[in-house]
């Protein structure tokens, strides 16, 4: 139990850490590092508490490709290092404030500091199951019978974000040949062929 | 008959309609035709009823022609309807024929005025109201005409509205008007009351019980008669220009020439002593309401000529001529000697309308000069206006030759002028001996006056412009018949009529519904009875009025300028007008103004619109200012915002869930 | 002590809150929003997985990779829309995003 808790401890402060950093940081290379940091020891979380397939999925979706898609943007735009801005102290007050305030409020409404518990009363008693059965199956089991539905919508949501990337960023470039097929096709006779008479042994 | 009276009444309704209306379409000369046609037809019948009142049998002096209802309310309940005794037989040849004349007239007069069929069609109008106001059968019937004559007099005053001074006098006759209209209608309300009708005859028929009955009015307890008499007399006060509401009549004189001929001299300011006769069965039974009426109108009759010595304007003159005139009436109505009052308004009508259209034929011919400091000599100009003045001023002074042929030879004035005086003595009161004095003094200053105007204007030499003086011509026909009528009449009517007013036959020319008959019996009795010196006297202070004139302007002409400077406080009371019109600014007009003002200023602006529109306004534009603020067009701002905004919620439903 | 449900549930809760802290306290650049969305879509993650194991209900471990999915798709839409905005503007700095000033 203890090595539990003290695996839980350390992932759960280098999230908070790294999460921090994220927002902190003036290098905004830094920053997507900071967040791949984080996801990371997200996963390794969701490892402890039994669900490794998410964990899994959240490692090779997340972290493989879009915080890589992140850095790379990041590098493409070139973007230099700017000085952090002075308006950053000037709400920090207000808006940790805020946050506080909202924290505090999250935690009172799950139940976790006072208020009304019945959302953690009959929990814990369950606790993480290993063995029984594997999440991989556990979720494969309901993925494609019961949520089929939601699961081809969540297909046909990355279609869509895909054409709309695509759609979004793709430009003409002056310069670059390429091919019309369309109209190499649709050329009429009159422009393709020319019938000429030729007497003979004369050429064209 | 029946048909006669509505024509006449009617008649200049119609035509003032047809100018008024159709001037675009008919023109100029159409619109002359048509109103003066409609009145000279009007004229011709109430000559016609005239006779057929005042000489016809005694039971067939009352006709009442019902028109058709007007209100029926409750208890209250009026018609329109005509009533023609002799009293109104008198009063209709006297507005018809001198509107008619002062029709005729205009039509040279304003011959070069842009807007002929507008003047026409006001004078008209004015006619009908006039028409209206002596034909009517009860009280409320008389106040519409009363202002509708109000109201004509201001359109006409104002006629030549792009001169400031013609509208302020405009308003300021019908301000004055209204102030004496207020009281009218007070008694109006008084009477009703009393007697639970507005009708003549039913009014009359409870007059003696009226007199017993006391009223409470503003927390005091007093005769109900002589309180409504007072109220009346007040609108009638406003109306003839009396002393305290005089302050209109010289101004009026803005208007022209022909309206102060018709309104100012013979017809509008002679409704309150025609109201005062009319009513005479009622103010009989009110003795201290017939007291003020003779000292007002004794007071009124001095003051008025007293300012009428001073004056250089011909039209002022002789509107303050009009003026003591009229206290003159009253003071004969206040003794009782109500037929001698309607005698004096009739030959009044005559020869003062003369006077004025005689002044416009002299203005007319000085090119519109009216300052008589800068005429002079006119008598070789216009020889025939010149004639004709002459007749109206020995009318006005009341010179004849007593005691030939019974009642003596002399022009209108004499006779109607000194059956009052008479009157005024033979009264035997206190108040009736101060209206003798203070008639007979302004007798000897009426006669002064008009000389002097006569001398200043016609003899001598012209003291004026060469060039007008060169262009100066007689008038034409169109002016000088009009002029010719009404100076047969100065000069006849009062040897004419003289029996039928006020002498043997005047009982059965009265008849017995339409004036006061016992009093006035008496009254006349007294009058008929007085000393010779008393007959006499008005007579020699005429004549030494005009001998003391022509000494002054004819003989030693430098006198008059030395006597105003013999006595500067004296001359200059009269020629400030007693300085009523400074009294009445200070007391009304100024703090009229400063209320207005402050209502205008810290009550419309500063309260209603600063806390109001405009406060709310700026409120409007203020929060626009702060909450524009909001809009930076950063996200950052807009999500922060986003998130006070869910943590207020959160927050809110948080507390209140608990 | 034993790691129960509400120490999971403070891990997330403390991620959201710094996820919303940082999308308006950076004056730097675009991309930290957008990162800083992702973490709150990973808190979210988080939770749901919590509640998921600690009811015994697999429905929420579906949900949380449906929310991936999501995820993922919108990050590549922003990332998009920023490259197009770069373009044209040339820079992303926060500060000078103000056209919508009104």
């Amino acid at each position: 139990m203890l090595l539990q808790a003290l695996a839980f401890y350390v992932f759960a402060f280098v999230v908070m850490a790294s999460a921090t950093m994220v927002v902190v940081s003036r290098n905004p290379v830094y920053s997507v590092l900071f967040l791949i940091l984080a996801f990371f020891n997200a996963a390794a979380l969701f490892v402890l508490i039994g669900a490794e397939f998410i964990a899994m999925i959240l490692v090779i979706v997340y972290v493989g490709a879009v915080a890589v898609l992140f850095l790379f943007v990041v590098m493409m735009l070139d973007i230099n290092l700017t000085q952090l801005r002075e308006g950053f102290l000037k709400y920090l007050p207000v808006g940790a404030l805020i946050g506080l305030v909202l924290f505090l409020e999250i935690l009172f409404g799950l139940g976790v500091l006072g208020g009304d518990s019945t959302a953690m009363a009959g929990l814990g008693k369950a606790g993480p199951q290993i063995g029984a059965i594997d999440n991989t199956r556990a979720i494969g089991r309901v993925l494609y019978t019961q949520y089929f539905y939601l699961f081809q919508a969540a297909g046909v949501v990355l279609l869509v974000a895909m054409i709309g990337a695509i759609v979004l960023t793709l430009r003409s470039r002056p310069g670059v040949r390429r091919q019309r097929i369309g109209e190499q096709l649709y050329r009429p006779k009159d422009q393709a062929i020319a019938v000429v008479k030729v007497p003979t042994r004369e050429g064209v | 008959m029946d048909l006669a009276i509505k024509l006449i009444v009617l008649l200049p309704l119609l035509a003032a309609a047809i100018a008024g209306l159709f001037c675009r379409v008919i023109g100029d000369r159409p619109a002359q035709f048509v109103t003066c046609a409609a009145l000279l037809i009007a004229a011709a019948l109430s000559i016609f009823v005239f006779i057929r009142i005042g000489f016809g049998p005694e039971n067939a002096k009352l006709v009442v022609v019902k028109l058709f209802s007007w209100m029926d309310s409750g208890t209250l309940s009026v018609d329109w309807s005509l009533r023609v005794d002799t009293l109104t037989a008198v009063m209709l040849i006297v507005v018809t024929g001198v509107s008619s004349m002062v029709h005729v007239y205009s039509v040279g007069y304003m011959a070069e005025d842009p807007s002929i069929p507008r003047f026409m069609a006001y004078l008209s109008l004015f006619t009908f109201f006039m028409l209206m106001l002596v034909t009517s059968d009860n009280l409320v019937q008389l106040f519409f005409g009363w202002e509708g004559v109000g109201l004509a007099s201001y359109l006409l005053i104002g006629f030549w509205y792009d001169k400031p001074s013609a509208n302020d006098a405009a308003m300021k006759a019908f301000i004055v008007n209204r102030v004496g209209d207020f009281g009218f209608a007070l008694g109006i309300f008084a009477v009703w009351m009393l007697s639970g009708s507005v009708n003549f005859a039913d009014v009359f028929a409870k007059a003696p019980e009226m007199a017993q009955a006391r009223i409470q009015f503003l927390g005091m307890d007093l005769p109900a008669l002589e309180t409504a008499c007072l109220l009346l007399f007040v609108g009638a006060m406003g109306k003839s220009a009396q002393l305290g509401l005089h302050t209109w009549l010289p101004d009026a004189m803005e208007g022209p020439t022909p309206v102060s001929a018709l309104i100012h001299a013979a017809t509008m300011v002679t409704a309150g002593v025609f109201m005062v006769c009319r009513l005479s069965p009622i103010f009989e039974l009110a003795p201290i309401a017939l007291q003020v009426v003779t000292l007002v109108g004794a007071a009124t009759a001095f003051f008025a000529a007293t300012v009428g010595l001073t004056q250089f304007d011909i039209k002022r003159v002789v509107a303050y001529s009009t003026c003591s005139q009229l206290g003159y009436m009253f003071f004969a109505a206040g003794v009782g000697s109500y037929s001698a009052a309607m005698f004096h308004l009739t030959t009044h009508a005559f020869f003062k309308a003369l006077l004025f259209l005689g002044s416009g034929s002299v203005i007319n011919c000085l090119h519109h000069e009216q300052d008589m400091r800068k005429m002079g000599g006119v008598k070789d100009k216009a020889p025939q206006t010149f004639y004709l003045m002459w007749v109206g001023t020995l009318a006005l002074s009341g010179i004849g030759v007593p005691f030939i042929l019974g009642n003596g030879i002399g022009f209108a004035g004499f006779y109607s002028k000194d059956i009052m005086l008479e009157s005024a003595y033979g009264a035997h009161s206190v108040v009736g001996m101060i209206a003798f004095w203070l008639g007979t003094i302004a007798a000897f200053m009426t006669a002064f006056y008009s000389t002097r105007l006569m001398f200043l204007t016609f003899y001598g030499k012209y003291r004026g412009d060469h060039h007008t003086w060169d262009h100066a011509h007689e008038s034409p026909a169109v002016m000088l018949i009009p002029l010719y009528v009404l100076g047969i009449g100065a000069a006849l009517s009062g040897l004419v009529a003289y029996d039928w007013f006020v002498g043997h036959d005047w009982m059965h020319f009265w008849g017995p519904s339409s004036i006061a008959v016992k009093s006035t019996e008496e009254v006349l009795h007294h009058a008929h009875e007085v000393p010779l010196w008393v007959k006499l006297a008005p007579l020699v202070f005429a004549l030494s009025g005009i001998a003391l004139s022509y000494y002054y302007y004819i003989v030693r002409p430098e006198l008059p300028e030395a006597t105003a400077k013999r006595f500067p406080g004296l001359y200059d009371l009269f020629y400030n007008k007693w300085y009523f019109d400074e009294l009445y600014d200070v007391m009304f007009v100024k703090p009229a103004l400063a209320i207005g003002r402050t209502f205008w200023k810290k009550g419309d602006e500063a309260t209603i619109d600063g806390l109001g529109p405009d406060n709310i306004a700026a409120r409007a534009q203020d929060m626009a200012g702060v909450l524009s603020r909001f809009q930076s067009g950063y996200l950052y701002h807009y999500a922060f915002a986003m998130l006070v905004g869910v943590a207020g919620l959160v927050t809110y439903f948080m507390l209140s869930a608990r | 002590m034993a790691i129960g449900l509400g120490h999971y549930l403070f891990v997330a809760a403390v991620l959201f809150t710094l996820g919303i802290l940082g999308i308006f306290l950076n004056r730097k650049n675009v991309i930290v929003i957008l990162m800083c969305v992702e973490l709150m879509l990973l808190a979210v993650n988080i939770n749901l997985v919590a509640f998921s194991v600690y009811q015994g209900n697999i429905v929420g471990q579906v949900f949380a990779m449906l929310v991936l999915t999501v995820a993922a798709a919108e990050a590549a839409i922003g990332l998009a829309i920023l490259v197009v905005y770069f373009r044209n503007r040339g820079t992303i700095e926060v500060e000078d995003i103000n056209a919508m000033k009104g």
